[in-house]
């Protein structure tokens, strides 16, 4: 899948600081989605929980192009778009938990991860619905004469589903400062890309609505940012939407329900051999930029965050039930 | 006082709510199927396009969940869009958007995301648009927490619930019945906006309350009328907002005449009627002197040919036999 591979390191100065700090948002994302596991198995996290492991560097290399004026849409496997847009990690924790303290006040969850200051709108679980919110965000800038790009995640299952082609169509006709991001990871839960579509090639399917595409090394986090800068620079300029499918691989299950038997484990092995976070550490190695000194400093680091995150999480405390019907209609100044 | 009125229609109110709503505010625009060259399926943004322009009076491609997902978008950016579905029936394609987004997106987000959206739909039988352009489905969208639902059914109503429902902060769906926009009548000059939620009394009476909404509003008031004329008092409620629903005013009505009959073109199995049924029981039985009546669309898709269509919707003949019945006559 990745013949179109922009290799690591090229069409981008990547000096030691902006590398380490790829290495550790992709590291954070990794830790974090460990550390749900456990707490999904200690009963701490309930309801669905989809990992993002093995994904690190589309969400990483995204963010790395956008500005905090620029508006972010996920979807439900967003832990990891939620972190690298900066998101508070006690906060993500303590919505997992389900916690007033969390991002969402609790009432989300894993699932819908929301923060307005930081303009990211979430943590859809409906597979494509957030694509015509993009479209309209979009609209809203361009019609209020805003200099703001709106970024919107799916994945190609999302490519089956009328709400994308009818927001492609949207975006192209009117022209509208959106980037596509489509996180291509093979599998609609457990249906294969070729089990569920004609035409296999997403990127081809955003050009048919005249919209520029690219398809990227997803594994590839310099890759990812490299054409996310390409992209959005175009976007920036006023040249309409861009369509970017990286291509991935989740290495986890779907969700904590999945026994996995629509794929076999040599393919997981495979994917994970040339994993995001496996790979940039290797080449950063390689170039003497990291040391074993270095990463474990990292790590020390994301473990110290992670343990006061679930700390945090589990100190927080209940909503009141009194509080239930809160949040159905805007509470206004009396 | 004399009041300055004009001759005006329910579809001529409605479009000069939407022309003074663009002018108001500059974020308000309309988005939807044909609403700009074509003037509306329905014809009440005719003209609109020519004095705003195509970016405010925004036609749409065949496209429910896209632009009405479009429309939340822009709402929670800053925007106040218009969104129009041409009837009931296509909003079908948008219920995803409406249900899963529009009506969620504040709570899910723990109180952040705000919609200020107003959709607005056709509905209703009445026109011989057979099975997929005739359905009155309000109960379906007011079963949802999260949205609000307005059925303007007078003149009044058409010119000034929606600059009230723009400046709601949530998303508020509004219903237009099909066989409201020719209706004509006279509405103040300076008609302006009115509030979205409490039901009015538009005829008061002693004898029995006649509950209604939308396009069986002036069906019920002349059936209240037949009655007059059989010696018999009728009180007609207008429900006005669909959700939340004005407890008050219907209890209040129900305790001084004990007797309801409950009007509503929408089908008998799980309609609001039966909801409001259901709430006379809880918050009135005792005060009642006869069970609760309902007349409502007949268990059928709704049929092209006119008689059948007539047989199927609530038509005076049939509430004024409700009446009756309610009354013991």
């Amino acid at each position: 899948m990745s013949d179109k591979t922009t290799s690591v390191g090229s069409k981008l100065h990547v000096d030691r600081e902006h590398a380490m700090h790829l290495l550790t948002e992709m590291l954070r994302i990794r830790r974090f989605e460990e550390r749900c596991a456990e707490l999904y198995t200690e009963e701490k996290i309930r309801g669905f929980l989809h990992l993002y492991i093995g994904e690190e560097a589309v969400a990483v290399g995204v963010m790395q192009a956008l500005t905090g004026d620029d508006t972010v849409l996920a979807t439900y496997r967003e832990h990891g778009h939620a972190l690298a847009r900066g998101l508070p990690m006690r906060a993500l924790m303590a919505e997992m938990y389900g916690k007033q303290a969390g991002v969402s006040g609790g009432r989300g969850g894993s699932m819908h991860l929301f923060d307005m200051k930081r303009r990211f709108y979430g943590g859809s679980a409906i597979v494509g619905g957030g694509i015509p919110l993009a479209v309209g965000l979009a609209l809203a800038d361009k019609m209020q004469q805003r200099d703001r790009i709106t970024v919107c995640f799916f994945g190609e299952g999302a490519a089956a589903e009328g709400a994308f082609h009818e927001s492609l169509n949207l975006a192209a006709l009117w022209h509208l400062p959106v980037l596509f991001v489509c996180e291509n990871n093979l599998y609609a839960m457990g249906t294969a890309l070729e089990r569920s579509e004609s035409e296999t090639d997403i990127a081809r399917k955003a050009a048919s609505y005249r919209i520029a595409s690219a398809a990227v090394d997803g594994m590839d986090v310099i890759a990812v940012e490299v054409a996310a800068r390409q992209a959005l620079s175009a976007v920036r300029a006023g040249q309409g939407p861009r369509f970017l499918e990286c291509r991935t691989y989740r290495f986890r299950a779907h969700s904590m329900f999945d026994a996995q038997l629509y794929r076999d484990k040599g393919e997981v092995e495979a994917w994970k051999q040339k994993g995001p976070v496996l790979r940039f550490a290797h080449w950063l190695t390689e170039t003497g930029l990291l040391d074993d000194a270095g990463q474990e400093r990292i790590e020390a680091g994301i473990a110290a965050e992670l343990q006061d995150a679930v700390a945090f999480a589990e100190g927080a405390a209940w909503e009141p039930v009194e509080e239930l019907t809160r949040h159905v209609c805007t509470e206004r100044p009396a | 006082m004399s009041v300055q009125t004009i001759e005006t229609t329910y579809r001529e109110a409605v479009r000069e709510a939407i022309r003074d709503a663009l002018k108001r505010d500059s974020r308000v625009f309309l988005m939807g199927e044909d609403v700009g060259r074509y003037g509306g399926c329905y014809a009440v943004s005719k003209g609109l396009i020519d004095e705003f322009g195509p970016e405010r009076i925004r036609d749409t491609p065949l496209s429910e969940c896209g632009f009405t997902g479009a429309g939340i978008g822009a709402a929670l950016g800053g925007m106040r869009p218009i969104v129009e579905i041409m009837t009931v029936n296509f909003s079908l394609l948008a219920l995803d958007q409406i249900v899963n987004n529009a009506a969620t997106l504040l709570h899910m987000s723990g109180g952040q995301c705000s919609v200020p959206l107003v959709i607005r739909m056709a509905s209703g039988a009445g026109k011989q648009l057979a099975a997929q352009h005739s359905h009155s489905l309000e109960g379906w969208y007011a079963h949802v927490p999260g949205l609000k639902v307005v059925a303007p059914a007078t003149l009044e109503d058409a010119r000034g619930m929606l600059w009230t429902a723009l400046e709601d902060p949530d998303p508020v769906v509004i219903f237009e019945h099909v066989m409201l926009y020719n209706r004509g009548g006279t509405l103040a000059v300076d008609a302006g906006p009115v509030p979205i939620e409490g039901a009015a009394v538009l005829r008061a009476g002693t004898d029995l309350s006649l509950i209604t909404y939308g396009g069986s509003v002036f069906k019920t008031l002349e059936a209240a009328e037949a009655l007059a004329g059989q010696g018999i008092d009728a009180e007609v409620l207008d429900l006005r907002s669909l959700r939340p629903l004005d407890d008050h005013t219907l209890m209040t009505s129900v305790t001084k005449t004990h007797r309801a009959v409950i009007v509503d073109e929408g089908w008998r199995t799980g309609s609001l009627a039966a909801e409001i049924s259901a709430r006379i029981m809880e918050q009135a039985f005792w005060t009642l002197d006869a069970p609760v009546v309902r007349v409502c669309s007949a268990e059928v898709p709704i049929p092209y040919p006119k008689h059948l269509e007539d047989a199927a919707v609530p038509q005076v003949s049939g509430i004024v036999a409700a009446a009756r019945r309610a009354l013991g006559r």
